[in-house]
């Protein structure tokens, strides 16, 4: 597949790969597992969210080609420093327009979407039930 | 290693140096038609011609009169199949049955697809997760209308290798004993130059020859059809001249046949010389290096049954795509969706009921003759390398060594 020099980029020198926390409980941090091993993707993304709802830290895991593993790496750059309603309004779109996703791969963009909602929507439930 | 490796020699090979060499004179010096009887031009195009039938009548154990010169194995596949489902139609104004596995490549699969349109039956027979079909599946399948069995002898994604000679006598005797006109055709492309190939000890009618996966060029290949009764006829697909017997009719490619008669020739060395063997001991070593570093690896079909120089195998949590971008120095192929344009992942490994999540992370490496050890050792850094790194990178892994069962979670699929 021919690949954008900035895909190629995340995927040989992926950004903030691993794991935040490992502790289902951990309040701090949303985790969002999108996809699945049958489809050939899946991301795992967490974020460290602060009291204020500012996206501290973010990693990723990803299972799955160069474009879905580009996209969440652009994914954790993208929403570090951000507020959780600026990370919610990203678009697949914003994502595959940096990335120069080939057309048949434009779905990656999608599930790195879906990822980055999953795991807003994790940090919010373990909150909400302490309110 | 500066340069990239080759080691996809399933999907194509490089030319011999000895094949061009022996080429080349009949695109500069040589190059009259071969059907030109009134001159020396003709003459000695014609020569070369028929030695190169020779050259790849030894190769199989056939009879030069038996080769019939085609530009592929795709066109070979085609002209076997259609070409007795053609005959056996205008001949009896009926159609009939054709039986082929599941696992065969396109060329037969669409063939057999496109006869079906016209009205004819197919039986396509399961392999099990050895990629093997059943003979007691094969023996009910036969009909008294069934025109043709087409069974490759060896599979181009996993390298296993069909019971050829027990299928070739199973549909022999059932032609004697039930006196239908049931051929026998085999898809030799992936085994010819690997393994010994006879076609009258394995009771083979037509067989598919290509020149460009044994180190000939590309656009070239033949198709045996075996002289002697039962007598088989063919309904040619190309119409023209009334070349090859009338089963192929257009101006023969001298210089592509005498590289397809070089290379039938060096094939047939690589096999009786024992040559073929270092080609195994590549392939064994490395797997050898591979299994003994990574863990989570699956061999897709049968070892045992297997030609020497294909490795399929499945790096566990690891996507396919991801690994061949990351070992890019590396030529290599993988049965991932993401790697196909249809996102659809290979139809063979589903085939073997080789499980969805690990048809993705398959790769496929075809070793050859010109791979050498160096590269081989050098790979073997390379891919350890690479697949620990995208195992640290994949959810499915950690969760794996974490102790969750994968299949116990709800995946969020989109």
């Amino acid at each position: 597949m021919a690949y954008s020099d900035k895909l190629v980029k995340h995927f040989e020198n992926p950004q903030n790969v691993g794991t935040i926390s490992s502790d289902p409980n951990n309040k701090e941090v949303g985790t969002g597992l999108v996809g699945a091993p049958a489809c050939g993707d899946v991301m795992k993304l967490q974020l460290k969210i602060t009291d204020e709802g500012i996206i501290e830290d973010a990693k990723f895991k990803t299972f799955g080609c160069g474009s879905a593993i580009a996209s969440s790496s652009l994914v954790t750059e993208m929403v570090k420093g951000r507020s959780i309603n600026e990370a919610m309004s990203i678009s697949n779109r914003e994502i595959a327009k940096e990335l120069d996703l080939p057309p048949v791969k434009i779905h990656c963009s999608v599930l790195a979407e879906d990822a980055i909602k999953a795991a807003i929507k994790d940090y919010q439930k373990k909150n909400q039930v302490e309110q | 290693m500066n340069k990239i490796l080759y080691f996809d020699n399933h999907s194509t090979t490089p030319c011999d140096p000895r094949v061009v060499e022996a080429m080349v004179p009949y695109l500069s010096e040589l190059y009259g038609n071969a059907a030109s009887r009134s001159h020396q031009f003709g003459w000695d195009a014609r020569d070369a011609v028929e030695n190169a039938r020779i050259q790849i009548a030894d190769l199989i154990g056939a009879k030069e009169k038996e080769i019939v010169f085609t530009s592929g194995a795709t066109e070979s596949n085609n002209l076997a199949i259609k070409g007795v489902a053609n005959y056996f139609t205008r001949n009896k104004g009926k159609v009939g049955h054709i039986i082929t596995p599941v696992t065969e490549h396109k060329a037969v699969l669409d063939s057999c697809h496109a006869l079906e349109r016209d009205g004819w039956e197919v039986t396509w027979l399961e392999v099990n997760e050895d990629g093997l079909i059943s003979l007691d599946a094969l023996k009910s399948s036969l009909r008294e209308d069934t025109a043709v069995v087409s069974v490759m002898y060896a599979n181009n994604e996993i390298g296993v290798i069909q019971p050829i000679a027990k299928i070739g006598a199973i549909v022999k005797a059932f032609r004697e004993e039930n006196k239908t006109g049931t051929l026998f055709h085999c898809d030799a492309v992936q085994a010819l130059g690997r393994v010994p190939i006879d076609v009258r000890a394995s009771n083979i009618d037509l067989l598919s020859i290509s020149g460009h996966k044994m180190y000939g060029p590309k656009g070239i290949g033949a198709l045996y059809v075996r002289r002697g009764r039962p007598r088989i006829r063919l309904e040619a697909l190309i119409d023209g001249g009334g070349h090859e017997r009338g089963m192929r009719s257009g101006t023969l490619p001298v210089h592509q046949i005498v590289g397809l008669g070089k290379a039938a020739e060096l094939a047939k060395e690589d096999v009786d010389s024992g040559a073929i063997e270092k080609v195994r001991a590549l392939r064994d070593r490395l797997w050898n290096g591979l299994k003994e570093n990574l863990d989570e690896l699956y061999i897709n079909g049968s070892w045992e049954h297997r030609l020497p120089n294909n490795l399929n195998v499945s790096f566990a949590y690891v996507e396919g795509e991801a690994m061949m971008m990351a070992i890019k120095k590396i030529a290599c192929s993988s049965g991932s969706a993401c790697t196909s344009a249809s996102l659809e992942p290979s139809y063979v490994l589903r085939a073997l009921g080789v499980e969805v999540e690990l048809a993705h992370t398959s790769i496929r490496f075809g070793m050859g003759r010109f791979n050498t050890e160096e590269e081989v050792d050098w790979a073997i850094d390379l891919i350890v390398g690479k697949v620990r790194q995208l195992r640290d990178m994949s959810p499915l892994y950690e969760m794996v060594k974490a102790g969750i069962d994968l299949k116990s979670v709800d995946w969020v699929a989109h």
